[in-house]
């Protein structure tokens, strides 16, 4: 069995978010982790694997310095690392994003392909479903929990008010949850063995199927007009009343004066 | 000559951070108060591959270098000394020997299970009349002929990892020999383990610092292990023991090194926030020229360290290298730097540093004794004034 697990490397949003001036993100500048919802992705698989000996691949989409969330999930038990890096694939949008991704696992083996849900930074929760599309690939989505019954996956998909559990034949392709596992650590060996690794590079020639129209700034329907950090909440307001009336008479008012009652 | 880490020791470091801010940090105060040894914690590190670091992959081990293992413990010990001292008694004295010394069939039985962790390693040299004075040992084996056993008689005292451990390295008295005209103790290396007739436990002791860590005395009587548990050849055992103690002492300058960092960090940011006369005390310039004091003495200590670990990798390339001066060195700087950083670092705490819900009051305690075990400060100072006058 192979499994293919899209991962992302995305801002640390601990270390503080930074802006370039034209208002994108300063990805140079930030610290960087493996997208929360990948990396439960990558776990699900390991877990496969663990008890099936299936070959996991990781797959990532980036600038080259993305080979290091690549070399971090084989220190953790991927098999083999794939980058997809080319200067005409910059500025991708989700669509483009998951043209080029679609475009380069058509020349790749895979039973299952694991995608997170969203990645952090932009969360649109989009690339894996248009990847399925682009495949015409079966999609379950929101994952919690993932089994292998022969040549099927059973899966538990989160819903708002409880879960479905689904079933599908491979190929297929599945969007992970971060509340899906705790993810391992990597090991010593691990790490050592995945620095030694060749990580296959691919770029824009080895795209199958793809067409110029749909990669990079060019081929992204999406235009950001403008990006922020979070707007600070205030200090609040402090009250010290005496009595316990006072005190629901304040809230009260409150409420009123927002017109929440 | 090249200070920068390697990708790979930059992801382990990080990893060990990870690990150690994650599953050690929130355990640290809770274990130490209430003396319990952190078996969750071994269990994590086994998972994670931390208890055969430096030991190749084909003997069950990580595969990676003495500076990766060193690295491991100072991140540990940064934030709880004891678990560092697990990982390093382990690695460093059970093992290591077992590693250098054992023999094919001894390797491929010990070593699989402690390096993946299942199996906890411990090591017994001391005993209440041999310290410094190795020497002075009275643990002897005997050998039965009629039965193809050695039988062990004495006791270990302060030994790490004592009565959780499953493999053990005993030292004992195996004889005499003439030596230069003079008559010495003959003394051999065992593997005991745990579960043996006539091999018990003594009292635990109640210590001032690595309060967590399961310290106890080790007893034979009559115990009774099979022909081909001696460790290396009959007689050799002084030398595996120096040796192991060599390869121990680096574990040891790692966890002094990463207590006295873990201080500092935490000092760092107390005297930011602490407020005295309406200002920082982090503004004061006495705070000032005290942190910068701390930190170069810290930096200086971290590249002893990483050399030692560095030298015995060359070592393990080609044994006529020795790492024994560069260890001491180590540990003889790190320790001292570990115990003057974590006591200066109270200091800067004030009153609340004496109070045991800040962890330098932990780190100042767990310290002392990177100075004493594995060969005290002065053992390390005749190493090395050994080595300049030879």
């Amino acid at each position: 069995m192979k499994i293919v697990v899209c991962i992302k490397q995305v801002p640390d949003t601990k270390g503080g978010v930074q802006f370039n001036p034209d208002g994108t993100l300063n990805r140079a500048a930030m610290l960087t982790i493996m997208n929360p919802d990948d990396k439960a992705g990558l776990e699900a698989a390991l877990r496969i694997k663990d008890q099936t000996g299936a070959e996991v691949t990781v797959v990532t989409m980036g600038l080259p310095k993305a080979a290091d969330v690549l070399r971090e999930a084989m220190a953790m038990g991927a098999d083999k690392g794939v980058l997809i890096t080319d200067r005409v694939l910059g500025g991708a949008d989700t669509w483009a994003t998951s043209t080029t991704i679609a475009g380069a696992l058509r020349g790749m083996e895979y039973d299952l392909i694991i995608t997170g849900r969203q990645a952090i930074d932009g969360d649109t929760a989009q690339v894996g479903p248009q990847i399925a599309e682009h495949l015409n690939l079966p999609i379950i989505s929101y994952a919690e929990d993932i089994k292998v019954e022969g040549d099927s996956v059973v899966v538990k998909r989160q819903y708002e008010d409880g879960f479905h559990m689904l079933k599908a034949k491979m190929p297929c392709l599945i969007t992970a949850l971060s509340e899906l596992n705790e993810a391992r650590y990597m090991t010593p060996g691990g790490i050592f063995d995945a620095c030694d690794a060749e990580i296959t590079t691919l770029g824009r020639a080895d795209l199958i199927d793809v067409d110029d129209s749909n990669i990079g700034l060019m081929g992204s329907p999406t235009k950001i007009a403008r990006a922020s950090d979070k707007v600070r909440k205030g200090a609040g307001e402090k009250f010290t009343p005496d009595t316990a009336d006072e005190a629901a008479k304040i809230i009260v008012d409150a409420l009123k004066t927002k017109h929440i009652i | 000559m090249d200070f920068t880490l390697s990708k790979k020791h930059e992801m382990a470091r990080q990893l060990f951070k990870d690990f150690a801010e994650n599953e050690v940090k929130p355990l640290a105060q809770e274990i130490d108060e209430e003396h319990r040894f952190p078996r969750e914690t071994v269990e994590k590190m086994a998972k994670a591959g931390f208890m055969g670091i430096p030991v190749p992959k084909e003997l069950g081990g990580q595969g990676c270098d003495p500076l990766t293992y060193a690295m491991c413990v100072e991140e540990l010990s940064k934030v709880c000394g004891t678990t560092g001292v697990i990982v390093s008694a382990h690695t460093s004295l059970c093992v290591d020997p077992i590693q250098t010394f054992g023999t094919d069939a001894q390797k491929a039985k010990y070593l699989p299970d402690l390096c993946s962790g299942k199996k906890l390693g411990a090591f017994g040299l001391t005993e209440p009349g041999a310290g410094t004075d190795a020497q002075g040992q009275q643990t002897k084996a005997v050998f039965d002929e009629a039965t193809n056993e050695w039988v062990l008689n004495g006791s270990k005292c302060f030994i790490t990892n004592g009565k959780e451990a499953d493999v053990y390295v005993i030292i004992a008295v195996t004889g005499k020999i003439e030596k230069r005209g003079r008559v010495q103790k003959e003394i051999s290396a065992f593997l005991v383990e745990k579960g043996t007739p006539g091999f018990t436990f003594g009292t635990k002791e109640n210590k001032m610092g690595i309060c967590a860590s399961s310290t106890y005395e080790l007893i034979f009587t009559d115990c009774r292990i099979p022909a081909d548990a001696i460790l290396g050849a009959k007689g050799k055992g002084f030398g595996i023991a120096m040796h192991t103690l060599d390869g121990g002492r680096i574990g040891i300058a790692a966890q002094a090194l990463g207590l006295a960092e873990g201080a500092l960090e935490t000092t760092i940011n107390y005297v930011k926030e602490r407020k005295q006369f309406g200002r920082s005390i982090a503004q004061f310039q006495n705070t000032q020229f005290q942190l910068a004091d701390m930190a170069t003495k810290v930096e200086a200590a971290k590249l002893l360290v990483y050399k030692a670990a560095m030298k015995k990798a060359q070592y393990q390339q080609d044994h006529k290298t020795s790492y024994s001066v560069e260890a001491a060195m180590a540990k003889l700087c790190a320790a001292e730097v570990a115990m003057e950083v974590t006591t200066k670092c109270v200091q800067l705490h004030g009153g609340y540093g004496y109070i045991k819900e800040y962890d330098v009051e932990r780190m100042m305690r767990d310290a002392k004794i990177t100075e004493i075990y594995e060969g005290t400060s002065e053992v390390q100072r005749m190493v090395i004034s050994a080595n300049l006058l030879k």
